[in-house]
C-alpha cells in the first residue's frame, strides 16, 4: 500500500468510527437511477436554485433594502443628483461600481428565469408521463407548492430594486390585494404599513425574499428529493423494467459525474447569458415614483399569464352598500388563478377517482396511451399560452403591426374556444398514434422494398419489430370503464347520484382506447399473410 | 423652306411624337424647378423672397396636399384644416415623411420624406402665412448639448413621455392600432416640434407645461439614451421582460435540454 493510500484510509476510518458513515454510504452510493434526458429537467431547477443562492448572497453584500431617500452620485451620469430610494441607489451601485456586480445581478436574474422555466418543463414531464400517480401524490403537491412559491419569490425579487418597472408591479399587486372583498383595503394597508407606496414594503419583502422563502424552498426541495430517493425514481417502460425494479446506473460513479458535470454546465449557460444578454436594465427604467409609468410594463414570463388575464378582463364592477367589488381584478387576479392552482394540486386525486386506480405505479406512461390526460394537459397549455400572449399584447402589437384591440379580442374569444379544440385534436392524435403503434406491432415496419411474387402480385416487405420494440408498444395497461350501473336493482336511475353520473361519464371517456394487440392476434398474423 | 416645314410637320403625327414632347416638357420643367428651388430659400429672407417662398409653397400644396386638406388648407372629410397649425407642424409632418400619407391607415408612419428641405420650407412658409402658429425650430435654438441637463431630462421624460414611448424611448402601443413611435434616430428639431405641435395622438406640451429649457433637457436625455452603449450585453430591444422570457425559453432552456439529451445519449 502506498503512503498516500494509507493516509486516506486512516482518515476515512477516523470519520467512520465517529459517524458510522461507511455503512450508510455503501448502501446509498450504489443506488440505481434510470437514465433519460427528461429526468434531468428537475436537476436544472435544483442547480439554478444553488446558483440563485450563491449569486443572491453576493448581491446582499451591497444591496440596501430601504426606501430611505438618498441623492445619487454614483458613476451612472444620466441619473446624477436625482433623489431616489436607497434600494434603487444601491442596485445602481452594484451594477456600476462593484466589480462583477452587474454580471452577478444578471446571472441572478437569468438563473431565476431558468429556474422557473425548468420547473414548468419538469412539471409538464411529470404530468404527461403520469409520474404523479400513487405513491407520488405528495411529491406532486410539494412540486405545486414550489412552482407557486417560485412565482411569488421571483416577483419579490423583481420588486426589490425599486426601479420604475418594479414599482409598477408592486402597484398592480396592491390593486389585486385591494380587490379582495371586505378585507382587501385592510390587507393592503397592513402590507404597506399605510398608503401606497409607504416606506416599509421594500424592507419587508427583502426579508421574505432572502430569508423566509429560500428557507421554505430548501426544506421543500429536501423533502422533494428525499421522497424521490425513498420511493425510487420512475422509469420509462422497456424490456426488463417492471413496477418492482429500477434499471439504470449507480449513483457512484455514473451519476455523481453526470450530475456534477451538469451542475457546471447549468452554471456555465447561466453565466454565459449573464455575460452576453442584458436583463432588467434598471438604470434605464429610472427610480420609482408613483406618478410615472412606462409603456410596455410587463412582469417576468412566469407572471405574464396573470397579467394577460387581467388585461383581457372586461371592466365589470358592482357597487353595493357603499362598497365596490372590482370583478375585473378579482376574477382574473385571484379567482381564476385559484381555480387553476387548486385544480393542478388536486389532479392526481381526481384522476385516481375517475379511473378507480389505487395501485402503485413506477413505470411511466407514454403520453399517447393516456389520451384523456394528454389532451387535458395540451388544453391547459393552450389556455396558458393564449393568456400569456395577451400579457405581451402591446409588444406584439408594435412589433407585428397589429392593433392591441384585435389581439385582446382574439385572446378573449380564443381563451374560451381554442382549449376545447386543442383537447379534441390532441385526443384524436393520441388515438391515431395508438392505431399506428398497433399497426406497427401487427404488420411491422414498412421497408419500402417492393417485391413481385411469381404470379405477378406486388407486395411491400414489412420488417417485423424486435421483441423489445413490440414490448414497449404493447406493455401499457388497458383501462376498463368503472362499472357504475345506470339503474339499480329496483329500477331507480343514477343510484350513485350526480357524482356517480359524472364519474361514470368521465371513466368511460378515459377508457376510450385503441386496444393493444394481444398475443393471439399477433400469432394469427404471423401464421397467415398480410 | 416650305419643304423643310412640311417635313417637320409630318413628324407631328409620328407615334413617338407625343411621348417625346412629354419627356422634353418634363425635363425642362424639372430643370427650371430645381434651379429655382436651389436659388430660393436660405435662413434669412426678406419681404419679396418670403412672398416667393409662400407662393411656391402654395403651388406645392395645391399639387400635393390639397386633395385631402382642401385647396385653401380648409380641411376636408378625411383630413384636418391646416390654418393655424404653424410652420413647426409642417416641418415635422413633411420633414419626417409622415405627410403626404402613403395610405389611410390608423396613423401616418415615418418614411423617407417626399419633399426635400427647400420644398418643405416653402410648404411651411405657405401654411404659416395662413394664420399664426408655432414656428419651425432652427438649429440655433437647439442648444441642448450646452444647455440641457440629462438627469433632469430623464425625470421629465419618465413623467411625460415614457407612458407611451417606453422607458427607453423605444415606442409603444396605443389603442386601435395607433402607436407611439420610437424616438431613436429622430432629429432633435423634430422631437422639439413634436412637443410643441402634438402630432397625431400626441398631446401638445406648451412652453408653460414644459419650458423650452426643459424641452432641451428631454432631447439631451433621449440623445444620451440613444448613444448609450448596451451596458449589460445584447439589449434585447429595450422593451422589458417579454424578450427576456422569449430568450430564456429558446436559447437558455434550449441549450440545457440539448445538453441533457446529449448526456443521456452518452450512457448507452
Amino acid at each position: 500500500m502506498k503512503k498516500s493510500e494509507k493516509i486516506a484510509g486512516s482518515v476515512a476510518n477516523y470519520v467512520d468510527e465517529r459517524t458510522g458513515a461507511a455503512k450508510w454510504l455503501k448502501k446509498n452510493l450504489t443506488k440505481v437511477f434510470p437514465d433519460h434526458w427528461s429526468f434531468m429537467l428537475g436537476e436544472i431547477c435544483l442547480y439554478s436554485f444553488i446558483i440563485l443562492l450563491l449569486s443572491g448572497t453576493f448581491l446582499t453584500f451591497w444591496f440596501d433594502p430601504s426606501q430611505r431617500e438618498v441623492v445619487y452620485n454614483g458613476s451612472y451620469a444620466p441619473l446624477s443628483n436625482l433623489t431616489m430610494s436607497a434600494s434603487y441607489a444601491s442596485t445602481l451601485h452594484i451594477s456600476f461600481d462593484v466589480r462583477g456586480g452587474l454580471l452577478m445581478r444578471q446571472i441572478h436574474h437569468w438563473a431565476a428565469l431558468i429556474f422557473m422555466a425548468g420547473i414548468i418543463a419538469h412539471l409538464l414531464r411529470v404530468f404527461f408521463t403520469g409520474a404523479f400517480r400513487k405513491p407520488r401524490e405528495f411529491n406532486w403537491l410539494i412540486g405545486v407548492g414550489l412552482v407557486t412559491l417560485g412565482i411569488v419569490e421571483g416577483f419579490l425579487g423583481y420588486s426589490l430594486p425599486d426601479d420604475l418597472l418594479s414599482g409598477t408591479g408592486i402597484r398592480i399587486a396592491e390593486a389585486i390585494l385591494q380587490a379582495i372583498p371586505v378585507v382587501g383595503s385592510y390587507l393592503a394597508f397592513f402590507a404597506f404599513g399605510g398608503a401606497f407606496p409607504g416606506h416599509v414594503f421594500i424592507p419587508r419583502i427583502y426579508t421574505v425574499h432572502v430569508l423566509l422563502l429560500p428557507g421554505i424552498f430548501l426544506a421543500l426541495i429536501t423533502v422533494h428529493l428525499m421522497l424521490v430517493w425513498y420511493q425510487k425514481h420512475t422509469q420509462y417502460p422497456g424490456p426488463g423494467r417492471t413496477e418492482k425494479n429500477v434499471v439504470g446506473y449507480p449513483l457512484m460513479p455514473v451519476y455523481m459525474a453526470k450530475a456534477g458535470g451538469f451542475f457546471f454546465i447549468v452554471f456555465g449557460v447561466t453565466a454565459f447569458l449573464g455575460a452576453v444578454a442584458s436583463i432588467n436594465p434598471i438604470w434605464l427604467y429610472g427610480p420609482y415614483t408613483p406618478g410615472q409609468i412606462s409603456a410596455g410594463s410587463q412582469p417576468d414570463f412566469y407572471m405574464g399569464w396573470l397579467d394577460g388575464l387581467v388585461r383581457m378582463a372586461p371592466p365589470i364592477e358592482t357597487h353595493a352598500f357603499g362598497h365596490t367589488i372590482s370583478w375585473n381584478i378579482l376574477i382574473p387576479g385571484l379567482i381564476i388563478p385559484g381555480i387553476l392552482f387548486t385544480g393542478m394540486a388536486l389532479y392526481p386525486f381526481i384522476e385516481s377517482w375517475i379511473t378507480g386506480d389505487k395501485t402503485e405505479h413506477h413505470l411511466l406512461d407514454r403520453p399517447r396511451n393516456v389520451p384523456n390526460r394528454t389532451a387535458l394537459g395540451a388544453m391547459s397549455l393552450a389556455f396558458m399560452l393564449i393568456i400569456l400572449i395577451n400579457g405581451g399584447n402591446d409588444i406584439i402589437a408594435t412589433h407585428f403591426h397589429l392593433t392591441i384591440n384585435q389581439i385582446m379580442w382574439f385572446t378573449r374569444i380564443g381563451v374560451i374556444v381554442i382549449p376545447p379544440i386543442v383537447f379534441v385534436i390532441t385526443k384524436r392524435l393520441c388515438l391515431s398514434l395508438q392505431r399506428a403503434d398497433r399497426e406497427l406491432v401487427l404488420h411491422g415496419k414498412e421497408t419500402g422494398r417492393l417485391v413481385m411474387l411469381p404470379h405477378g402480385e406486388f407486395v411491400e416487405i414489412h420488417q417485423e419489430l424486435t421483441p423489445a420494440q413490440k414490448f414497449i408498444l404493447t406493455q401499457h395497461e388497458q383501462p376498463e370503464p368503472l362499472a357504475i350501473p345506470d339503474t339499480d336493482a329496483g329500477g331507480v336511475r343514477n343510484p350513485a347520484g350526480i357524482k356517480g353520473k359524472i364519474r361514470s361519464r368521465m371513466s368511460k371517456a378515459n377508457a376510450e382506447q385503441v386496444s393493444a394487440p394481444s398475443e393471439t392476434e399477433a400469432k394469427a398474423i404471423d401464421g397467415g399473410h398480410h | 423652306m416650305n419643304f423643310g416645314f412640311k417635313k417637320v410637320a409630318s413628324y407631328r403625327r409620328h407615334r413617338f411624337a407625343a411621348p417625346a414632347l412629354i419627356v422634353v416638357a418634363l425635363i425642362s420643367l424639372g430643370t427650371t424647378f430645381s434651379m429655382a428651388s436651389a436659388l430660393t430659400g436660405g435662413p434669412h429672407m426678406v419681404g419679396a423672397e418670403q412672398t416667393t417662398l409662400v407662393q411656391e409653397g402654395k403651388e406645392i400644396f395645391a399639387r400635393g396636399c390639397s386633395s385631402c386638406h382642401g385647396i385653401n388648407a380648409e380641411g376636408g372629410n378625411i383630413a384636418p384644416a391646416l390654418v393655424g397649425v404653424g410652420a413647426a407642424a409642417v416641418d415635422f409632418q413633411v420633414g419626417t415623411g409622415r405627410m403626404p400619407m402613403a395610405d389611410m391607415s390608423q396613423q401616418a408612419m415615418r418614411k423617407r420624406p417626399v419633399y426635400n428641405a427647400e420644398q418643405t420650407a416653402a410648404l411651411a412658409a405657405y401654411v404659416a402665412s395662413l394664420a399664426p402658429g408655432p414656428a419651425a425650430v432652427n438649429d440655433a435654438q437647439l442648444t441642448f448639448e450646452r444647455d440641457g441637463n440629462t438627469a433632469q431630462g430623464g425625470e421629465l421624460f419618465r413623467t411625460n413621455c415614457a407612458m407611451c414611448h417606453n422607458f427607453a424611448g423605444q415606442g409603444g402601443a396605443l389603442s386601435q392600432g395607433k402607436y407611439a413611435p420610437t424616438l431613436m434616430g429622430v432629429e432633435p428639431k423634430h422631437i422639439y416640434e413634436a412637443m410643441i405641435t402634438g402630432p397625431q395622438s400626441m398631446p401638445v406640451f406648451s412652453d408653460k407645461v414644459i419650458t423650452p429649457a426643459e424641452k432641451l433637457s428631454i432631447i439631451k436625455w433621449i440623445k444620451a439614451a440613444e448613444s448609450e452603449p448596451n451596458l449589460g450585453g445584447a439589449s434585447l430591444g429595450r422593451v422589458g421582460p417579454v424578450t427576456e422570457g422569449l430568450l430564456v425559453w429558446t436559447l437558455g432552456l434550449g441549450i440545457l435540454i440539448g445538453i441533457a439529451v446529449w448526456l443521456a445519449m452518452k450512457a448507452r
